[in-house]
């Protein structure tokens, strides 16, 4: 988030575009229906589902999925149309604008409407709105990320915002919230190819020396594979070995048999985890994890806030915490990692991270510090961006609606679009164990809207089976206009209904990001 | 807000701010108000009165959860007037309700069994007479049992103001009141999103964690705070340890950001996992297709060997690590490093686009 949670709750208008914050995020979806109900803060909800957070709304915009670039430059279009920019901001904090307004001005609400099926009306209502309010935050999670055009979508949500003035300013920004606990520290800590702690890049020869004589090693200066990419060269053969470290690739990736045909051609797969799950079964070596109730350390949250992790009891049996695991692979190696402690390795951290810098254990006892946190007296930074973008100057980048890679047809004719539902997490190897959660929601549902499930023969509560071109699964049907007829909507959280047997493996040529929130299907009583 | 006058509670002279309550001004100079159905962050309601203090030229006792403070407002919290109304009303929650301490989940963390206490009172001088409703019992997170519910209404003030998800409110009136989901429903078979807000919200015994039952005294249990291992909020959160054994989980408003006390139902009843007899306890090598038991050395000297035989064969890009989005930092930098300085590659990944 380029701002704090906290700040939700002093926004002057709140748009949520693809994000079921109620389900995904319950804490967050809290604030806003408090600023909702307590402040009177106008909400827009911009998603095809007629999600919970739409009871709080003022204003609903269902567009149809995979649409979201249209929908924004259209919103854009209106602002620009009728005078309602923040030119100061355009002039003195950001470049580009040209180029944007060229592209924008053919999205007219009319326009825009043939694409995303929303009135042209409630585009311009919406666009009057988040321009006139004062301070307008954008909140979105996955319904804007995971697309072929992810990229797109998130850079048209910062045009939106830098357009009305509202980036590095509180109450204001462009808010992805993250889905898994340390998902951002993850991005944060270099577990991604591209770059190291910080967001240093491997490919930048001056970051490389640093880490290079920090670590005594050199360094490689060519970015590595990204999941897919791994998963393909595993396929094809290039790929030897695996080493997965608490994930389940089995079940979260798209086009599951693909993952398992190329898991299956290692030669060497080692999975670390605490639980055993699709991907253990397919392991040559299996390495027992302690869990976070377990061990020391931290966690960095949706809005840049490392906060600790307390061990509260004991791992079972004989597993460890994954820093001891891989530092005792690592001495064997003949690379010997001595950390007597989780906050020896945050030091070291700190020393090569200048936005971790001034996190250190006994400063985050009580509250967590949110970076850049430049030194020891530097108190964290609520939001990004005040005064000056990080770059510099915030780029408006011109960016033309494209279409999801697969459209419905005549052989498969509805859109299938997957998320998460409130009471279980991800692959469920967790939530699925909880006694409550499975009480609360025991079976994966598939939503299909009444007048589908009537022209089809399909009942409440009955089977129906899902085909794509990948393949099929066969789950149970809730009857819902949560959906909109020629939608329907699967979580993945199930292994026996695996939802990514069907959704189709194409990613954002930047991001590398599956297009999970549109694919193309058919639906049978099964 | 700049301007300041002087009040006085029980003869000392206080400076403060308009805006406050008695009793918010009482807390902050250290004077003891006794309170049951207040709720920071929740609307003042008065519903309870153990917090009723005197205040010169009022007509009445005043609550002093709800009455603003005014310029040279006289306070009075401990006369004999005070207590006898106080004492009234303990007596009076006390016996209209099922307050038996002996297998209470509250014993030792109950506030009416607190004020009871405080108060010395040995027997109410009235009848018990509980409601007699049956305890529900029909889901496995939350037991309710509303004849020990004192009618304070925290739980619906968190359910509608905090967490707003407008479940909870008050039904029937006078002695038929209480307090619950819409058309008496249960809450498994309500709209209830189990988030357990109003269980951490619930003075006494009416509402408990069904899971944490006769799993551990209050006094015996280890609070340990950290940070929840689900979404990415990081709300923080009390983990409440008997034995060994994670046997609730609970919040504090203190703690502050991001979650000021509140979570979800994954945060509170989703931790099952943790004692789970699925875990992984032992590590695994695969022979002749089977996964079998070995110990720590033989796995690693296994996987040292292999990744090392792959990487002189084929080198070091031939080989790829996914860390986790659910380890921690400390983690996540020790497993790049390892990919980049131990094997020689960038190969290193996570699932944040899954």
């Amino acid at each position: 988030m380029t701002n704090s949670i906290g700040e939700i709750e002093v926004s002057d208008l709140i748009f949520a575009i693809g994000t079921n914050t109620t389900e995904n995020h319950p804490v967050i979806a809290s604030c806003i229906k408090r600023a909702v109900r307590q402040r009177g803060t106008p909400l827009i909800v911009a998603d095809p589902r007629n999600i919970d957070l739409v009871k709080y709304a003022d204003l609903w915009l269902r567009h149809r999925p995979g649409t979201d670039v249209a929908l924004l430059n259209g919103m854009m279009n209106v602002i620009i149309a009728e005078d309602l920019a923040d030119n100061e901001y355009i002039e003195t904090r950001t470049e580009n604008f040209e180029a944007l307004k060229a592209v924008i001005e053919k999205y007219t609400p009319e326009y825009v409407e043939n694409i995303c099926g929303v009135p042209a009306d409630d585009i311009r209502k919406a666009a009057r709105m988040y321009a006139g309010a004062g301070t307008s935050a954008i909140l979105y999670t996955m319904g804007i990320t995971q697309h072929t055009t992810g990229v797109d979508n998130v850079k048209s949500t910062a045009n939106l915002a830098m357009l009305c003035g509202n980036v590095g300013v509180e109450g204001g920004g462009v808010n992805p919230l993250r889905g898994q606990n340390n998902v951002q520290g993850a991005c944060d800590m270099g577990a991604l190819p591209n770059v190291y702690t910080g967001y240093q890049q491997v490919a930048n020869d001056e970051a490389r020396a640093k880490f290079e004589k920090a670590w005594g090693v050199t360094l490689p200066a060519q970015p590595g594979l990204t999941i897919v990419d791994a998963m393909d060269a595993a396929h094809e053969g290039s790929l030897k070995a695996l080493y997965v470290m608490g994930e389940n690739p089995m079940l979260s990736d798209p086009d599951i048999s693909h993952v398992e045909e190329a898991l299956k051609r290692l030669d060497l797969l080692i999975v670390q985890d605490i639980l055993p799950g699709e991907t253990t079964k397919l392991a040559h070596v299996v390495l027992p994890a302690a869990c976070f109730a377990e061990k020391e350390g931290t966690f960095s949250n949706t809005e840049r806030r490392v906060q600790r992790v307390r061990k509260a009891v004991e791992a079972p049996g004989q597993a460890r915490a994954d820093w001891e695991i891989i530092a005792g692979i690592s001495e064997k190696m003949g690379y010997p990692m001595q950390y007597t402690s989780a906050e020896d390795i945050m030091n070291e951290i700190r020393a090569l991270t200048p936005s971790y810098a001034g996190i250190a254990y006994n400063r985050i006892d009580k509250t967590g510090l949110q970076w850049p946190c430049l030194s020891e007296d530097h108190p964290g930074t609520k939001f990004l961006h005040k005064d000056r973008f990080t770059r510099g100057l915030g780029l408006f980048s011109a960016i033309e609606y494209r279409p999801p890679a697969e459209e419905p047809d005549k052989d498969y004719p509805f859109v299938l679009t997957t998320g998460r539902v409130l009471y279980h997490y991800h692959t469920g190897t967790m939530s699925r164990l909880s006694k409550g959660m499975t009480e609360r929601c025991p079976e994966s549902l598939v939503e299909v809207n009444p007048v589908d499930a009537e022209k089809l023969g399909i009942v409440d509560g009955g089977s129906v089976r899902i085909s794509s071109r990948r393949g099929s699964v066969t789950a149970k049907t809730l009857i819902t206009d949560r959906v909109a007829p020629g939608v329907v909507f699967m979580n993945f959280h199930f292994r026996e209904a695996a939802v990514n047997l069907v959704t189709n493996p194409v990613f954002d040529p930047v991001a590398k990001i599956p297009e999970y929130k549109v694919c193309a299907v058919r639906l049978e009583a099964a | 807000m700049s301007e300041t006058f002087t009040i006085h509670i029980d003869g000392q002279e206080i400076e403060t701010v308009p805006g406050k309550t008695i009793l918010e001004v009482a807390l902050e100079n250290g004077i003891y108000i006794p309170t049951l159905c207040h709720l920071s962050g929740t609307t003042n309601v008065g519903a309870c009165r153990v917090c009723s203090v005197e205040v010169e030229g009022a007509r009445s006792l005043v609550a002093a959860c709800s009455m603003p403070v005014n310029a040279g407002m006289v306070i009075r919290t401990d006369t004999e007037r005070v207590q006898k109304a106080r004492r009234l009303i303990v007596e009076l929650l006390w016996s209209s309700g099922d307050h038996n301490c002996l297998t209470c989940e509250k014993n030792g963390a109950c506030e009416l069994q607190d004020l009871v206490y405080r108060l010395g009172i040995e027997q109410p001088r009235f009848k018990i007479n509980p409601p007699g409703y049956p305890v529900e019992d029909s889901n496995s997170m939350i037991v309710r049992d509303l004849n020990k519910c004192i009618l304070c209404g925290r739980c619906v003030r968190v359910c509608n103001e905090v967490q707003v998800n407008e479940v909870l409110d008050f039904s029937m009136r006078g002695s038929d009141a209480k307090v619950g989901p819409a058309f008496d429903a249960d809450y498994i078979d309500s709209n209830c999103v189990f988030c357990g807000a109003c269980v951490d919200a619930c003075p006494v015994g009416a509402l408990t964690f069904k899971q944490a039952r006769f799993q551990g005294r209050p006094w015996e249990i280890e609070k340990v705070r950290t940070t929840c291992g689900y979404c990415g909020v990081g709300c923080q959160i009390d983990l409440n340890v008997h034995d060994g054994k994670i046997v609730k989980v609970t919040g504090n408003r203190d703690y502050g950001p991001p979650n000021y006390g509140q979570m979800c139902a994954k945060g509170r009843f989703g931790m099952d996992f943790v004692h789970s007899d699925r875990r992984l306890t032992t590590p695994l090598i695969r022979k002749n297709g089977e996964l079998e038991e070995a110990t720590w050395d033989e796995a690693f000297d296994y996987i040292a060997e292999k990744i090392s035989t792959i990487r002189d064969e084929h080198g070091p890009d031939s080989i790829a690590g996914f860390s986790s989005a659910r380890a921690t930092n400390e983690e996540n930098y020790l497993f790049q490093k390892f990919m980049r300085a131990v094997i020689g590659t960038n190969n290193v990944d996570h699932c944040a686009r899954l």
